[in-house]
């Protein structure tokens, strides 16, 4: 089939508006959140499952890959067409289906923001958990390929626990439901396999979510210290403790510095590092727990344990959390990301390496993180305009990833492989892993015509590939 | 296209897209600010070209700024896009663009054409000539003149005389008569003055002043906007003001970036940042002074409506909303998404009425649901564009401006359409 029959068709079953073909429409989606750019041939919106259905059989006809796109968030290239071919933005389909309280469920189409879930139901006293620093803007559909977190994933788990159920559409154009309404399906957990699939394995036309009682009481601490190895030890020791903060953030002093240049919130100048501990459930509980904190904190030597007494001045807290990475602008033209895991136990050895890493390659390294989680966020500052230093900062960056895998962890703890980090995977999985996750993913994607050339350390080979020059690495997940 | 700093700074986050009332409406990309930004960058980059697609797309954009509240990044999307319409020109048919071409050159920068201007529409609305015209004029050009108030008797004018404060002396200022809000809203300049002299203020309205260039920026016209900045600085730098007042958040916004806008200019430069340093809106500029608590009680439930260039374009948000709560027996019922656009937006309701009439039907349905009284927007431009809203849509309520019920609080004269 040709380009323009495919075009043509394409109209045809969701309208000329939402196909997009022109250069001047086209290029704005050949980039998500991370640096790397491919330009697609084609975008388009369908309104629905039945339009998705139908634009995926024309494909098929065509012979032309999909990649889905939610809201371009993404930090890994995810949503970037590698190999050309169609964009298939979600955006348009972003209706709250069905809200069913007695039973804690939201059914959404994927192209709902996150944040809209827990606006839906707040009123009434619940909320949606995964709650990503980007949650103003990512969409469900996107949150359920990336398996995304958040500060809160610490207590309530990453967005896998909280799909009950997802409606996909399979390469042949059908859409099924995988997974079901009540916890606990039986036979396999083929909507625990689809979530975290990064797009390779069908498109995500719904979602059945659960939702959550809003807390009873919470409690937000700030703890400030001089030093960064007490810092780590105290959270080592808080969740050993048996204590399970909803969000146990950490920031250090480069990070602060940050925050307090642009907009600032109150955090110590002069500290090396400050947690972030909130706590939340019912009210005796929380108390107990923000008490036994506090203590573990001093214990490990905090200069000053400070408890929000308001929601303004908890709000205040988490604002400054929440703008960090925004504020790092303030202190480097550029600056590099990485996401890497380690269990929590190494939290104090691996953070000596990231600055040991730091100063053996000169270069300066602003953390801000899920601490709670082992998922560390090393911020490489730097300015791409100095001849050489770019390169040095992609050698550390390496270099913390291997660290990271090394101590036992991952590479990625929330943002997913993408193209990113496609070519770090040999760290983790042999060459066996990865043959048994393609056969895997063959099941349901016979011809890989759903993001190819992601996850997998294929290579590349699309000629048209370049990385946004202006600014380069711009990841700032956190 | 000439070198944009602003564009180095925006990350790519996506963090600004659901702020954004075209893409809301559209869920397209290219219509939003993360798009429009990709795009202006791919322009500067010669990856496409400044063409009649992109022109739409810039031209989309309703300049309300609302991505700059949301950036984490603190990027000033305001000035990229408004570079970017200096490249492409102002919208609309090449008819279109003649006659905007002259607003912005002609009739703008002319205080005295303005008027003869004002005063024929006046005319043309109290002859019957404006009810008649329904039949033969075209129908969107009527819906144009439809949207008008009736002008009124008296136009507000400038002069050099003090208007001395009431009470204890706390402030020497002056004025912006604004060329929109002399002419339509006089007696809400009126309003304003006695507020200031209430609070302990001399005011003066330098006669030197003019329109403040605003809409010409908005539209990429720079070189008339320019000559409009330099008289308006010559006219109050010098006249011992402590403040620059206004009481029109798209003309304060405006006035607040003389700095940016004629930073290039070898003698205006430095006197343009300090003028824009003694601009203030009329309710952020009260709200520092302390205002006078005002006795009167006007027993009403209103909604606010935050103007763009208030909220986002100088970040006054909290003022406006404590000097009405501060007003006894006013009560403040806040709406879904106040400050989000009307779709007024300057022109724009004039060259993109779908866009402009789909936001405006929305922000009627917020509005609605506060079952407020009535509708407070400290700007011509919303006024306007919500008195339109209220009787084409409903619900049939009076838009107010902050200055008016804080005028009558102080026990000014009625607002003539309670
Ligand atoms: C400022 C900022 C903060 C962030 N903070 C966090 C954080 O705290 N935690 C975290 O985990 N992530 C975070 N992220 C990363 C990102 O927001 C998440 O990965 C998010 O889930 C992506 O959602 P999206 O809608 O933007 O998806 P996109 O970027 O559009 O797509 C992401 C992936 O999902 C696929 N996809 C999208 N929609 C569908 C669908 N309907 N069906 C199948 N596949 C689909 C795409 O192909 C792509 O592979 C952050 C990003 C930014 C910019
Ligand atoms: S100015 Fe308003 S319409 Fe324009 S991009 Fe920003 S938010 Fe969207
Ligand atoms: S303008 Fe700001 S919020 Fe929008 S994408 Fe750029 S950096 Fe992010």
């Amino acid at each position: 089939m040709s380009r323009d029959v495919l075009i043509r068709e394409l109209r045809q079953i969701v309208g000329d508006r939402y196909v997009l073909t022109e250069k001047e429409d086209v290029i704005v989606y050949e980039q998500d959140a991370s640096i790397l750019q491919v330009m697609p041939e084609v975008v388009v919106l369908p309104a629905d499952v039945g339009q998705v259905s139908a634009v995926v059989r024309a494909a098929r006809r065509a012979n032309v890959p999909i990649v889905p796109r939610g809201s371009g968030t993404g930090l890994a290239g995810g949503a970037v067409p590698a190999e050309g071919g169609i964009v298939l933005c979600l955006a348009r389909m972003n209706r709250i289906l069905e809200i069913d309280l007695k039973n804690r469920v939201a059914v959404v189409e994927p192209g709902v923001i996150n944040i809209d879930v827990t606006k839906a139901v707040t009123k009434q006293g619940f909320f949606y958990a995964p709650d990503p620093s980007s949650q103003a803007a990512c969409s469900i559909g996107g949150n359920v390929a990336n398996n995304s977190g958040g500060p809160h994933t610490l207590a309530y788990g990453v967005t896998t626990n909280h799909v009950l159920a997802v409606e996909a559409v399979l390469d042949d154009g059908q859409a099924v439901w995988l997974g079901g309404r009540v916890a606990d399906s039986p036979g396999y957990d083929l909507c625990g396999l689809f979530v975290g699939s990064e797009g390779t394995m069908g498109i995500v036309t719904k979602a059945a979510v659960r939702l959550m009682r809003t807390r009873e009481a919470v409690q937000t601490l700030l703890a400030v210290f001089d030093r960064m190895e007490p810092a780590t030890q105290t959270v080592v020791d808080i969740t050993a403790a048996g204590i399970i903060p909803a969000a146990l953030e950490m920031m250090d002093q480069l990070t602060i510095e940050a925050v307090e240049k642009g907009k600032p919130v109150g955090y110590p100048r002069d500290a090396a590092a400050v947690l972030l501990i909130e706590l939340e459930g019912v009210r005796e509980h929380t108390e107990r727990a923000a008490r036994l904190a506090e203590e573990i904190c001093s214990r490990n030597g905090a200069r000053q344990v400070r408890r929000a007494q308001s929601e303004a001045e908890r709000q205040l807290l988490w604002k400054g959390r929440k703008e960090a990475f925004g504020a790092l602008g303030a202190l480097a033209p550029n600056y590099y990301v990485q996401d890497g895991v380690v269990p929590r136990s190494r939290l104090p050895e691996i953070m000596r390496e990231v600055a040991e890493i730091g100063s053996r390659y000169r270069l300066r390294i602003a953390n801000v993180f899920h601490a709670g989680d082992g998922n560390l966020h090393p911020n490489i500052l730097f300015d791409m305009r100095v001849p050489g230093e770019l390169d040095r900062v992609i050698e550390a960056g390496a270099a913390i990833v291997k660290a990271c895998v090394a101590a036992g962890g991952s590479l990625t703890g929330e943002h997913g492989i993408g193209l990113e980090k496609k070519a770090y995977i040999g760290l983790l999985f042999n060459d066996d892993d990865l043959e048994a996750m393609a056969r895997m993913r063959r099941a349901f994607d016979p011809d890989g015509r759903f993001n190819p050339a992601k996850v997998f350390p294929t290579p590349i080979t699309c000629a048209e590939m370049r990385r946004q020059p202006a600014k380069i690495p711009a990841g700032l997940w956190i | 296209m000439i070198n944009i700093p602003e564009l180095d700074q925006c990350v790519h986050c996506g963090l600004c897209l659901n702020q954004c009332p075209t893409y809301r409406v559209l869920q397209l990309e290219p219509e939003s600010p993360r798009g429009r930004i990709h795009l202006v960058r791919a322009v500067t980059e010669g990856r496409i070209e400044a063409n009649e697609r992109f022109a739409e797309h810039i031209h989309l954009c309703l300049m309300c700024r609302a991505c700059e509240s949301a950036c984490p990044s603190g990027v000033r999307y305001g000035r990229i896009a408004e570079a970017a319409r200096a490249v492409v020109g102002p919208p609309g048919s090449p008819l279109a663009r003649a006659l905007e071409g002259f607003v912005f050159t002609r009739l703008l920068p002319s205080p005295l054409m303005l008027r003869a201007v004002a005063r024929l529409l006046r005319l043309y609305q109290r002859s019957g000539l404006q009810s008649m015209s329904r039949a033969f004029l075209p129908a969107r050009l009527y819906e144009m003149t439809a949207m008008l108030p009736p002008l009124p008797d008296r136009f507000f004018t400038p002069q050099d005389e003090p208007l001395p404060a009431r009470g204890e002396r706390r402030a020497h200022v002056a004025m912006l008569g604004g060329c929109v809000m002399s002419l339509l809203f006089a007696d809400i300049n009126e309003a304003t003055v006695r507020v200031l002299r209430r609070n302990g203020c001399d005011v003066l309205i330098p006669k030197a002043q003019g329109c403040c260039g605003a809409l010409n920026i908005h539209n990429g016209e720079t070189t008339m906007a320019k000559v409009m900045a330099r008289r308006n600085i010559d006219a109050f730098l010098d006249c011992g003001a402590e403040a620059v007042i206004v009481n029109a958040a798209g003309c304060g916004a405006a006035m607040k970036e003389y700095g940016h806008l004629l930073r290039d200019d070898p003698v205006y430069a430095e006197k343009a940042a300090r003028f824009a340093r003694l601009v203030k809106d009329a309710s952020e500029f009260l709200a520092a002074l302390g205002p006078v608590a005002p006795r009167g009680r006007i027993e009403m439930t209103v909604t606010y409506q935050d103007p763009c260039h208030l909220a986002h374009g100088q970040r006054v948000r909290a003022q406006p909303r404590a000097l009405l709560t501060a007003v006894p027996g006013l009560r403040l019922i806040e709406m879904e998404g106040s400050d989000r656009c009307c779709g007024s937006a300057g022109i724009y309701n004039l060259t993109h009425p779908e866009m402009s009439q789909e936001l405006l039907r929305e922000k009627m349905v917020s509005i609605a649901t506060t079952s407020a009284e009535a509708v407070v927007a400290p700007n011509p431009g919303c006024m306007l564009q919500l008195g339109y809203g209220a009787s084409r849509y409903g619900p049939p309520l009076p838009v107010f401006h902050l200055m008016e019920l804080l005028d009558r609080a102080y026990g000014g004269e009625a607002p003539p359409s309670i």
